[in-house]
């Protein structure tokens, strides 16, 4: 039964493959290849039935290279042009947006890529469906935005037996190590930057006690554990006092309700918020508008903010925001490297954080440190605004 | 003893006594602290740069935060008397009326702006046409095809918000207008969002009090093939009634939308449907349709809305807010429940009995 199954499989992948020939235009490597890569295959199939499971891993590893050589063959065919899939989240807000926009201008065609993009919908099952067809397709490599961290094991056990290498961008995979890189922010460093500036700005402008309200993000978002714990362990090690911190849920209606009520809660007795988004933020703006709280540079209240895309950024140079954190969208062209070091021969790193900027007017510019690695602020101006997401 | 009684057969009791034991817990709270024990209360006004002198407390911020529920507890409240079932669509309506608004006033593709593509006005009939849009199709498949009505609502309320992002190209759409702000911010010292609640609320009362249309839905609910023998049109009645609840889901969905001056469809109206629905079981209706106490759902509404600030009040952790939340939830409906006030009836009259007899 078994040897019936897989013989009609290897039948069914011959014929696919003598299809995929008849289109390029260097049929008869493609085909040749392809067909070495069967032949190979057959004779796994044949020691599988009959010897030890170790040989197997052995010669489905062999198997595994000789259809990545034959997939490498086939993309140099179609004028070196290296494909990618790419499963993406959804669409559900503007740094989605900007994430997948990003990635369609770098794995462009003009830069020698062919990109496969699939929008999952936040659908986590749709998502490993694309990723299995990513390997039906023969793709040179796959990028992940895992919609879930949990249940990859066996998707990225496939694609490693298909020899395709898979890199995870964003969000984190938890339950499986066989991707090559993960590209992404280091909340914990955006959080202990916001940490390091208030404290270099506190001591710049007097400012001798700080109280601190928290608006955070959804709990349990990996943003809002790594903001919270990195701004808190500044906090603890200054012995600054965090008068509260409730979740407004990355909406601007939820900063505008918790703002509400934390003008009310503590009126007068707090001198900093903290907003782990800038949607929180424009809420927390309104609430403290119609409060009669002055904040932003100059006034009794130090506004913080993360993400820092195009609307936040308008308010620092509006001079509402004091500070904006930014979570970089822009995960491409770090992938790209990783491409390029794969194409090369080289491993590259497994955690790959990307560079991101902190913003500020330049009275609020002040040079400070994380960890000992001495950081550079952004001045906000109409082009930086311009570039942004 | 005699006045007692008369308040406790009143059909607003519970609801009222529901709403005062959350505000009670403020009052403990704050006399437990040290605090002025009425601080919960106070109102008074204030000085803003941005919108004048303003009123200024919690009990503003519960009625004017309370408002989308209340206005969305309208709609809900008529549905469920009508069809014994309830419209599971409208916090998804809301975004897709929202989202159908900022697209118009911002121009298709445009993410953020502060001039207005349209006049104002254009943008909220356009709100309104796609709520009642929204509600009629609810109604045909509920009164026409006698579709349940979870069922038949179901669609829209997976489908609508999905909709509403497709309008607004999968962006935020920020319009940062302050004709548009106006909507959800102040008038004079009163936050707009109370005022418009306060006219639905108004007009539907006078509707329902003035014209037969109260008693006709009522009885359509109790049962709606007598009611059409007697020679009412059930499933118009009907039709109108989920026509009336998208109407109201627009209106929520323009308040909700202007106070953030943007159409945020993944999270405009999110579970609101569920707080509707919940206020009108704790206005002491029954969700089997039938009779209705509109005023109750609307003391539902904020008794919702003073769960939810009190527990800011109190500095809950965020995170086990839900948990307290549900306990007073269920506090409350255990208290209203028929067999709990049936039990409390028997025992207070083996009380009465029992003085009686030593008397």
């Amino acid at each position: 039964m078994k040897k019936k199954l897989l013989g009609t499989l290897l039948s069914a992948a011959m014929v696919m493959s003598l299809l995929a020939g008849c289109g390029g235009a260097a049929a008869d490597t493609a085909a040749d290849t392809a067909t070495a890569a069967v032949e190979e295959a057959t004779d796994t199939a044949a020691d599988a039935a009959e010897d030890a499971a170790a040989e197997v891993v052995e010669d489905t590893e062999a198997a595994a290279d000789a259809v990545e050589e034959a997939a490498a063959d086939a993309g140099s065919s179609d004028g070196g042009l290296i494909s990618i899939g790419f499963a993406q989240v959804g669409h559900e807000s503007d740094w989605r947006t900007a994430s997948t926009k990003s990635c369609q201008d770098v794995f462009s065609e003009a830069n020698g890529y062919d990109l496969s993009f699939v929008d999952c919908d936040n659908d986590e099952a749709a998502q490993k469906e694309a990723v299995r067809s990513f390997i039906e397709q023969g793709v040179d490599y796959i990028i992940i935005d895992p919609i879930i961290a949990t249940g990859w094991d066996t998707v990225l056990t496939e694609c490693e037996d298909a020899g395709i290498p898979v890199i995870v961008i964003d969000r984190t995979i938890d339950d499986s190590d066989k991707y090559v890189s993960w590209v992404g922010s280091n909340f914990l460093t955006e959080g202990k930057a916001a940490g390091e500036w208030l404290k270099a700005y506190a001591e710049k402008q007097g400012i001798s006690e700080i109280n601190a309200l928290v608006i955070s993000g959804s709990t349990g978002a990996s943003a809002q554990i790594g903001r919270s714990d990195g701004f808190k362990e500044i906090a603890d090690r200054e012995g600054w006092t965090i008068l509260d911190e409730q979740t407004g849920d990355f909406t601007e209606a939820g900063g505008q309700e918790v703002m509400e009520s934390y003008c009310k809660s503590y009126e007068g007795k707090f001198n900093v918020v903290v907003c782990q988004n800038d949607n929180e933020a424009f809420g927390a703006m309104t609430a403290m508008d119609n409060a009669g709280v002055a904040y932003g540079p100059g006034n009794d209240v130090i506004l913080i903010s993360f993400d820092a895309c195009t609307a936040g950024l308008e308010d620092v140079k509006a001079g509402k925001i004091s500070a904006d954190f930014e979570c970089n969208p822009l995960a491409a062209p770090f992938v790209e490297q990783v491409i390029q070091q794969l194409q090369a021969g080289t491993t590259p790193d497994k955690e790959v954080y990307m560079e991101e900027h902190w913003y500020a007017l330049p009275d609020q510019i002040v040079d400070f440190s994380i960890d000992g690695a001495a950081q550079t602020m952004t001045e906000v101006t109409d082009d930086v605004i311009a570039a942004q997401y | 003893m005699k006045t007692w009684n008369k308040i406790k057969s009143w059909p607003l009791f519970l609801p009222v006594l529901a709403l005062l034991i959350v505000m009670a817990i403020n009052i403990i709270h704050d006399a437990a602290t040290g605090a002025n024990p009425l601080s919960f209360f106070m109102i008074s006004l204030r000085n803003t740069t941005t919108s004048g002198t303003i009123l200024y407390g919690r009990i503003i911020d519960i009625i004017n935060r309370g408002s989308e529920v209340a206005i969305l507890a309208i709609g809900m409240t008529l549905v469920v008397s009508a069809s014994a079932g309830t419209d599971i669509s409208v916090g998804s309506v809301m975004s897709l009326c929202a989202s159908f608004m900022c697209m118009m006033l911002a121009g298709y593709g445009v993410s953020s702006t502060t001039t207005l593509a349209v006049p104002l006005i254009v943008g909220l009939l356009c709100a309104i046409v796609m709520g009642l849009v929204c509600g009629a199709f609810n109604g045909t498949l509920v009164a026409h095809l006698s579709i349940q009505p979870m069922v038949a609502t179901l669609i829209l309320y997976s489908a609508a918000r999905a909709i509403g992002l497709l309008l607004c190209n999968d962006l935020i759409v920020y319009v940062r207008n302050p004709s548009f702000a106006f909507i959800g911010a102040f008038l004079g010292p009163i936050p707009t969002p109370i005022i418009i609640t306060a006219i639905c609320i108004i007009v539907v009362s006078l509707m329902l009090k003035k014209t037969a249309l109260g008693m006709y839905i009522q009885s359509v609910g109790i049962n709606a093939k007598a009611s059409r023998i007697a020679g009412l049109n059930s499933k118009l009645l009907i039709f109108l009634a989920y026509m009336l609840c998208g109407l109201f889901a627009a209106i929520a969905g323009i308040v909700a939308s202007s106070r953030i001056t943007s159409a945020d469809s993944n999270n405009i109206g999110l579970y609101l449907e569920m707080d509707a629905i919940l206020s009108v079981a704790l206005g002491g209706n029954s969700l089997g349709g039938g009779k209705f106490n509109l005023a109750g759902s609307i003391i539902g509404a904020y008794t919702i809305q003073a769960i939810t600030t009190t527990l800011y009040a109190l500095g809950v952790s965020s995170i086990q807010a839900p948990v307290y939340k549900a306990i007073i939830v269920v506090i409350i409906v255990v208290i209203e429940a028929p067999p709990f006030k049936a039990f409390m009836n028997r025992w207070s009259a083996s009380r009465a009995a029992a003085k009686g007899v030593r008397a």
